[in-house]
């Protein structure tokens, strides 16, 4: 009766590790082409890149923002509410400094990412895959690798960093605003403490993860969108899968990140 | 001298020796050996499952032989470096099965596209290049349509012009007449005989028509279960008298001899083992 558990499990494991090795040598390719592709007259085309950071990053903007401050405003009711019992209200404007930037701030811009541009890649690449555009790349010599993911890679770098920031910024501002009201002082007061107790790594921590994030979002979309298989049905379990993937990868290399970051 | 022997005396472009190919466990090609010579245009033919989709596949180098050789221009395709594979794909056109255009791209941008990965052209001279090609299939006037708003026929002739437009020596076609109603399958035929001759192209057919098959052809290659039946001209495929090229051109199912044995052993092979 264990047999086909174990066997399940097994089989699991080894295609776990096949598709953790695939999403490294599609990383590794991109990295290829973006340093040696322009020698070879086959450069990684900006004006894609471009396009990419409007679609990934420009257009998300607006709902990181609102997410990002509801979570400020939220941290601020909890905050101020847990804090009461102790007459430590005051306390909760380093509270809400140090966790936004180190944590909330990378967290929601990363999961708005993962669950708009995520799944839009994965479908896409997918659809690609289906139509045998995929294919028709390749045979016209233009590699897909280069065409279609170094470019989603470069601009999630740069965009996810750069997200977290507009995160930060208004997790920051709604958090200031309830606490202000509250204790009677101005926005700009709460922000000029809040300031007092960040330093550089706090905002770096945040940064760091995002660039990690990013990076992930874009390597599970694609090789998830790669692999579609099976129509239609396919392609509505890879972009769901897309999404469910790089969030809880997200969720656990936080984790592990905070881990070595903050000890 | 007929044309299918003018072509034998001409340079072979792809030549194909002992191909094996596997999906899995699975034996698709076996010992697959022909050659495609220049000018001519090759039909390689076959029932669903037979191989023959596998077999343009490595042909394009999209998959990888077990065994066996392809040689395209004289290229090796299993020792062949990034950079010689990408200089010769730019010596090929292929046209896919559902046309394969790029989505988010007009008609217009899906010709031009080769030509702004590969060349330096400027964009005026580009866009003359893509009409001239549009011109052939006759698209011209539908440049702006979205690949979406296209009918088979039509899809299949832009995929048709941008395989072309890069004014390649070797084409393929991948199941040129399937979805389309007999005339204009029957356009699509003339229209690869045309631009056989006024290119100077070598083409390699992959049906399941024989219409097609017969209307275009210079030499046949019929596949069947991964094996290669016969190779020949189209009077010789007609006149073969092997069973199984004649239950293929008349249509014919084949019967199967069932051994009754055997088949209740597959019926109950895999609950007993559990």
């Amino acid at each position: 009766m264990m047999r086909p558990v174990i066997e399940k499990v097994g089989i699991s494991a080894v295609q776990a590790i096949e598709e953790a090795g695939y999403q490294f040598s599609l990383f590794a390719e991109s990295l290829y082409w973006l340093i040696v592709g322009p020698f070879l007259q086959q450069p990684v085309r900006l004006r894609i890149i471009v396009s990419e950071m409007m679609k990934i990053g420009v257009l998300a903007i607006p709902i990181v923002i609102l997410l990002s401050f509801s979570n400020g405003v939220i941290l601020a009711l909890q905050g101020i509410a847990t804090l009461k019992d102790f007459d430590a209200e005051s306390q909760v404007i380093p509270g809400i400094a140090y966790s936004v930037t180190r944590e909330f701030g990378v967290l929601i811009a990363a999961i708005v990412v993962a669950g708009r541009s995520g799944s839009a890649i994965a479908a896409r690449i997918g659809s690609m895959q289906m139509s045998q555009e995929v294919d028709a790349l390749r045979v016209m010599g233009i590699e897909p690798v280069r065409f279609l993911v170094a470019p989603i890679i470069v601009s999630m770098l740069i965009m996810m960093p750069v997200l977290t920031l507009f995160a930060d910024a208004a997790a920051m501002i709604g958090g200031g605003l309830y606490t202000g009201i509250v204790l009677g002082l101005s926005l700009t007061t709460v922000l000029d403490r809040s300031f007092d107790v960040l330093v550089l790594y706090d905002v770096l921590q945040g940064i760091y993860k995002s660039l990690v994030f990013g990076l992930l979002i874009a390597l599970v979309a694609c090789s998830n969108g790669f692999s579609v298989t099976g129509g239609a049905e396919g392609l509505g379990r890879a972009t769901t899968r897309s999404v469910v993937m790089s969030i809880a990868m997200i969720v656990v290399a936080d984790m592990v990140f905070t881990y070595f970051l903050t000890r | 001298m007929n044309t299918a022997e003018q072509h034998s005396l001409r340079d072979p472009v792809i030549e194909v020796d002992g191909l094996v190919a596997c999906y899995g466990s699975r034996k698709i090609l076996d010992d697959v050996s022909f050659d495609v010579r220049s000018g001519e245009i090759m039909v390689i033919m076959g029932g669903s499952g037979s191989g023959k989709s596998t077999l343009l596949r490595h042909m394009l180098a999209l998959n990888r032989a077990v065994s066996g050789s392809i040689r395209v221009f004289g290229l090796e395709m299993g020792g062949v470096s990034s950079r010689e594979l990408h200089q010769l794909r730019q010596r090929m056109g292929v046209s896919f099965q559902n046309g394969a255009l790029f989505n988010s791209l007009n008609v217009e941008d899906n010709v031009i596209f080769p030509l702004r990965e590969h060349t330096v052209l400027d964009d005026n001279t580009m866009r003359i290049m893509a009409r001239m090609k549009l011109e052939v299939v006759n698209m011209a006037g539908f440049e702006k349509l979205m690949p979406a708003q296209l009918s088979g026929g039509m899809a299949k002739r832009t995929a048709l012009a941008r395989a072309i437009v890069m004014d390649p020596k070797l084409l393929f076609f991948d199941e040129p007449s399937a979805g389309l109603d007999p005339v204009v399958s029957a356009d699509l035929d003339e229209l690869i005989l045309r631009l056989r001759d006024a290119m100077d192209v070598s083409i390699v057919v992959v049906t399941h028509e024989l219409d097609s098959a017969f209307r275009i052809a210079d030499r046949i290659l019929v596949l069947d279960k991964g094996k290669v039946l016969i190779i020949g001209t189209v009077d010789e495929v007609k006149n073969s008298d092997n069973e199984r090229v004649q239950n293929l051109l008349n249509r014919r199912s084949e019967d199967v001899i069932v051994d009754p044995d055997e088949y209740m052993q597959r019926l109950t092979d895999e609950l007993i083992g559990l």
